[in-house]
């Protein structure tokens, strides 16, 4: 055996256990989080847990009832999906469709510099520069409301859901265009009718990723949705989302008490949340790959 | 084979380097926020008159502190609360023993924005507010407005202290905004006119009003007389009774050097 084809086999090795590692991590975390998650399921009550409207985790007895922290989730996930659906799919076809090659060697690494910026720093905009602005705005009692975060996390998701839409638009074969216009369509007519069409599938799973970035944010919604756990009713109401009450409880809580395992179901369900969101996009995009005749 | 033998050059160097800190003593302190800035300036001086002592410290909350001390993964845990019985059972199972040390007082201000009249609540005209009762600062004798409460997370060991001294365990209403530290609090008062939220001694600040209690200030002097009413106690705890250097750190902080150095950073030492 030569010292070349050992070598080969070493290297090959590695890559293939470093390839496998994140399978690994994915399956030990889910055991964690059902583990540590389940038992709560037992005392408290699978539906009593999830739609419960009290979250009073440290009081003597305790409220487990996650609702509240369900709903500002979705609250501030949905509110983020009307910032940012505008926002990245009409940079999406801008850059696709209407800008010049140097506008868009221009345009394209601003906009995914967005993504770079720590959520830590969002917040700290969120706090310092939108809450005041609301507070007065609304003449809100507080500035710290599911509007502030949805915001601040509709511009966060913004360039996921923006890279994500143009690469489905540049997928669309240019033969598709071409045979539109050919047929007497003008511009706007083939953007609506052929090439957003044709891209749909591509751009709704740019959107449900957007949806998993912003349903999973953390340090903003920590910092600027106000933290009240109560039902949410209008978007000028603080709220407390899943992830906030996580990060700002899990510090604190007695390991392996009733409030524990409550953090990790939450964890857990979370978790489900964003699993779901990515195979529906996975399928989706897998879908939209074959339609236009592209390698599945 | 020279990348080999530079590999392997690194790699003796690095295990080396390891060892030579294994030599010096090392304590690893971790746990509650709020006591966080104690341990840091004491274990900061401490080092600096000892060399040979590694004194590493950690945040991460009261619980996290005792949960690494149950496994063995820190010397000292630091707790704004007393340990509770489910930790100490499982302390038993783990063989461990937590011994708890008094470090230093905390009054717990009731703060407002500086721009608000108000300057003196009871302690029920506290717990109607925290608890919904009391909506309007009219009714406290101030400006009209909806209050807008601010509390520190359920699960923070400043909550469950604001929880026995004010609260008498009643809840806190759930529309009140639950921020995960004394910084945020501090930060939405003191950008909110209406609100009213409470704050450790250590965290105040220009743009917060502490508000008299019962008639008391909150300050050094009354909280140490234990006039005001709204103090606790501030822990560390290790496991069994402190030996060697770990003895020699604690030591220290109840020293009269150490407990100076805990007024340094808005604490109020033990007499």
């Amino acid at each position: 055996m030569n010292y070349k084809r050992i070598k080969e086999k070493i290297y090959k090795w590695i890559f293939t256990v470093l390839a496998f590692s994140s399978l690994f991590f994915l399956v030990g975390i889910m055991i964690v989080l059902f583990k540590e998650g389940t038992p709560i399921f037992k005392d408290v009550g699978f539906f009593k847990f999830l739609f419960g409207s009290k979250w009073y985790p440290t009081y003597e007895p305790p409220d487990f009832g996650i609702l509240p922290l369900i709903l500002g989730s979705i609250w501030v996930t949905a509110g983020a999906i009307i910032v940012c659906v505008p926002l990245g799919v009409g940079s999406a076809l801008y850059l696709n469709e209407l800008a010049g090659f140097r506008q868009r060697q221009f345009l394209k690494p601003i906009i995914e510099l967005l993504a770079s910026i720590p959520s830590v720093v969002y917040g700290f905009f969120g706090m310092v520069i939108v809450t005041p602005f609301l507070q007065k705005t609304f003449n809100l009692p507080t500035g710290l409301t599911a509007l502030n975060a949805s915001l601040i996390l509709g511009l966060m998701a913004t360039p996921t859901v923006c890279s994500i839409a143009e690469d489905a638009l540049s997928y669309v074969p240019r033969s598709f265009r071409e045979a539109s216009f050919a047929v007497g369509a003008n511009r706007w007519q083939t953007l609506t009718r052929v090439v957003i069409p044709a891209a749909g599938s591509g751009i709704s799973t740019a959107i449900i990723l957007g949806m998993s970035r912003a349903i999973g944010e953390t340090m903003t919604v920590l910092m600027v949705a106000g933290g009240a756990g109560v039902i949410p009713k209008t978007f000028l109401d603080p709220v407390r989302p899943m992830t906030s009450a996580i990060a700002a409880e899990m510090g604190e809580a007695p390991m392996g008490g009733d409030h524990y395992h409550a953090l990790f179901a939450i964890a857990l369900i979370l978790f489900l949340i964003t699993f779901v969101f990515n195979i529906i996009a996975e399928i989706i995009s897998r879908r939209f790959r074959i339609k236009l005749g592209l390698s599945g | 084979m020279k990348k080999l033998a530079m590999i392997m050059a690194i790699g003796i160097a690095a295990i080396s380097l390891a060892a030579g800190t294994c030599f010096a003593e090392k304590i690893v302190v971790a746990g509650s926020t709020t006591v966080l800035p104690i341990a840091q300036k004491t274990a900061e001086v401490f080092m600096d008159e000892n060399s040979g002592v590694d004194i590493s410290v950690r945040g991460g909350g009261s619980s996290v502190g005792i949960t690494a001390l149950i496994d063995g993964n820190c010397d000292i845990a630091d707790s704004s609360r007393p340990i509770k019985d489910v930790e100490i059972q499982k302390s038993a199972s783990n063989g461990r023993d937590p011994v708890a040390h008094i470090v230093a007082l905390d009054g717990i201000a009731v703060v407002v924005n500086k721009s608000n009249p108000v300057s003196r609540l009871s302690k029920k005209q506290v717990r109607d507010i925290y608890m919904g009762k009391i909506s309007d600062w009219a009714q406290v004798g101030g400006k009209p407005g909806k209050i807008v409460v601010v509390s520190r997370d359920t699960a923070s060991g400043t909550f469950e202290a604001f929880g026995e001294l004010i609260m008498n365990k009643e809840k806190v209403l759930p529309s009140a905004l639950m921020q995960a530290s004394n910084q945020a609090v501090g930060q939405i008062i003191g950008q909110t006119p209406s609100g009213i939220g409470y704050v450790g001694l250590g965290f105040m600040s220009g743009e917060l009003k502490a508000v008299e209690i019962d008639g008391v200030m909150p300050s050094k002097e009354t909280v140490l007389s234990g006039k005001y009413p709204v103090s606790r106690p501030l822990f560390m705890y290790t496991n069994g009774k402190p030996q060697g250097v770990l003895k020699e750190y604690l030591d220290f902080i109840k020293s009269k050097k150490g407990q100076e150095l805990v007024e340094t950073q808005g604490y109020v030492g033990l007499k």
